[in-house]
């Protein structure tokens, strides 16, 4: 994600660095060893990974990772169903997006006062939400179900949507407030000099200098809603309305047994949507990144 | 990420009616917490003190049962021994295993040619964006009886044990520091980065190695970035539920129950809501004392 300022920071500290060859020589030799360890962890990090993808292709997985006699897409295909796949994943789209968009906005717009302006609530405030930050959410799931039952919430899409952006609510803000304070105050200020209001300045000057850090926080939050699997298991009751997470728990609690590949199968789909939205974003966010880089230069 | 303090726009005097009204922003954020985050643990404080339970009469209105839950707490032996795995799985899969493993990974992208550095960084993230319940699928299947570590091993002629019943802390604090270290693997390269080069460079002027640089420049001046990181392994990992409970069940014979999975299991497998929540409450107060110290940890370097 960073390779970009990555890139800049390195090139500006080779170019420093004093008289050519000698000193790059040296560094190339001081690469293979870094090479080596980073390539060891990286197969340490991968090789959990391998059974998701061959017992996927093969029609008669069990645990063990072995490539697959024949590659066939039976797994697939027996999964692909309407009941099976596409409303789960359509669940998880709602309950996602909707908690990354509520807690976004509710985030953005709590960091911007905590960021630019100076007042005696900032210091507590930020300290309560740090503490906040550490309530351990598993630990609170058996009193909120207590509290979904007495409040009737039980069983509905938006209350989990609610409750899941809270959940995600803290660590938002107080990542949200770090990339506002890394934004330079300097060009907002021209701003307010023009007679801009502090929420426009958000809008047309903050927040597309810090796109990476929203960027950052938006599928932290996405990703943490669409992988979560506790709070809708205790939450949504109604198969139609679980995410795939849920889904494909009891999928394998009823057939896992006998269905290793197709459960491989269906993993993988429902974290292709992740895995391509991480990309994306990750992408995207050099640019602004360097841009960033280029005004504090 | 560390210099909260250093950029705030100097205090203009304004009428306080102008300046209360610029705090308004904060309001709905405010409102969720208290709502959906301050509401639960209260109610979970109430609850532990009744007989609240998952189904029948008292599921509606349950009674006043004073402290006999905790008194129940105290004496039944499962707790001591869920406490002790909950620090040691936390201690050893966030605190020593995923912070020091992200560290050093950052520290190795920086001097490891950048292709390496891309591929290694992307297997690395892989396991942490992956949904928690896939990973838990596949850390399942890898640590398993006939599963790919124990293939791995075979090859090489070394023992395979059943992993998940033999050690289910190792097997599930493996499996923690394999799905959580890319965060602090992002936190730390990002911190990192932002050390301004000249520092490191007069560093190196002066004749400073590799591990001197690292020791008295890097770290000390990623200190906020390292307490963040560490607060914020040590919340998830202290919550992870998922991935113990589809990889054992919190067994065998309660091997691997940590607080999260006794909480669940006496709330939503004996369907004693009011018990289970006592169980609760210890863990969120666990956590606001962790909590309590990091807050103290980041006030500190600031005076």
């Amino acid at each position: 994600m960073t390779t970009a300022a990555r890139g800049t920071a390195g090139t500006g500290r080779r170019t420093g660095g004093g008289p050519g060859g000698a000193v790059s020589r040296a560094q190339q030799r001081a690469r293979v060893p870094a090479d080596a360890a980073l390539i060891l962890i990286g197969a340490c990090f991968v090789l959990p990974l391998l059974w998701l993808v061959l017992a996927s292709l093969d029609a008669s997985a069990g645990h063990e990772a072995r490539l697959p006699g024949e590659v066939s897409l039976t797994n697939f295909a027996a999964i692909m169903t309407p009941g099976l796949l596409f409303q789960p994943l359509w669940n998880s789209m709602v309950l996602s997006a909707g908690t990354a968009a509520v807690n976004l906005a509710a985030a953005v717009l709590a960091a911007y006062p905590l960021s630019r302006y100076q007042s005696r609530f900032n210091r507590p405030f930020m300290y309560t939400i740090l503490f906040g930050t550490c309530l351990p959410i598993t630990a609170i799931m058996v009193p909120v179900y207590g509290l979904f039952v007495q409040l009737d919430l039980l069983d509905s899409m938006p209350a989990t949507i609610f409750f899941m952006a809270t959940t995600t609510l803290p660590m938002a803000i107080w990542m949200t407030k770090n990339f506002m304070d890394a934004v330079p105050v300097s060009l907002e200020e021209a701003a307010w000099v023009d007679g801009a209001s502090g929420l426009m300045a958000l809008r047309t000057i903050v927040l597309p200098l810090m796109r990476q850090g929203l960027g950052v926080v938006f599928i932290f939050v996405f990703i943490q809603a669409w992988g979560n699997f506790f709070v809708p298991f205790v939450l949504l009751l109604s198969e139609a309305r679980q995410p795939a997470a849920v889904s494909i728990f009891s999928f394998f609690g009823q057939h896992g047994a006998v269905a290793y590949g197709q459960l491989a199968a269906f993993s993988i789909l429902y974290s292709v949507p992740v895995l391509a939205l991480y990309v994306f974003v990750a992408r995207g966010a050099g640019s602004s990144f360097a841009l960033s880089g280029a005004v504090k230069g | 990420m560390a210099t909260t303090t250093s950029r705030r726009r100097p205090t203009v005097s304004r009428p306080l009616l102008r300046r209360r009204a610029r705090l308004l922003p904060v309001l709905p954020a405010v409102l969720l917490l208290l709502v959906f985050l301050a509401g639960p643990v209260l109610w979970a404080f109430h609850a532990s003190f009744t007989n609240a339970a998952l189904t029948g009469r008292n599921a509606r209105s349950p009674g006043w049962v004073g402290l006999e839950n905790y008194q129940r707490l105290f004496t039944d032996p499962v707790l001591p021994l869920s406490l002790a795995l909950t620090v040691v799985f936390v201690a050893g899969s966030a605190i020593v295993g995923q912070n020091l493993l992200g560290l050093a990974i950052a520290i190795l992208m920086r001097r490891a040619r950048r292709p390496v550095a891309a591929v290694v960084g992307t297997a690395v993230v892989a396991a942490w964006v992956l949904p928690e319940i896939v990973a838990a699928f596949a850390a399942y299947a890898y640590f398993s009886r006939d599963g790919t570590l124990n293939q791995v091993l075979g090859s090489v002629g070394l023992g395979q044990p059943d992993w998940l019943y033999s050690f289910p802390m190792v097997a599930i604090m493996l499996a923690n520091i394999w799905r959580g270290t890319a965060f602090s693997m992002l936190v730390y390269r990002a911190a990192i980065d932002d050390v301004p080069g000249e520092v490191t460079e007069a560093a190196l002027m002066d004749g400073a190695s590799g591990w001197q640089r690292l020791a008295y420049v890097t770290l000390p001046m990623i200190r906020g970035s390292i307490a963040t990181n560490l607060m914020l392994i040590t919340l998830q990992t202290l919550a992870v539920f998922t991935l113990i409970w589809v990889m054992t069940a919190g067994g065998p014979a309660n091997a691997s129950t940590t607080l999260p999975v006794l909480a669940y299991q006496e709330a939503f497998k004996f369907g004693d809501i009011g018990y289970g929540t006592a169980v609760a409450s210890v863990l969120i107060l666990i956590g606001l004392v962790f909590g309590a110290a990091y807050v103290r940890l980041l006030r500190e370097p600031k005076q």
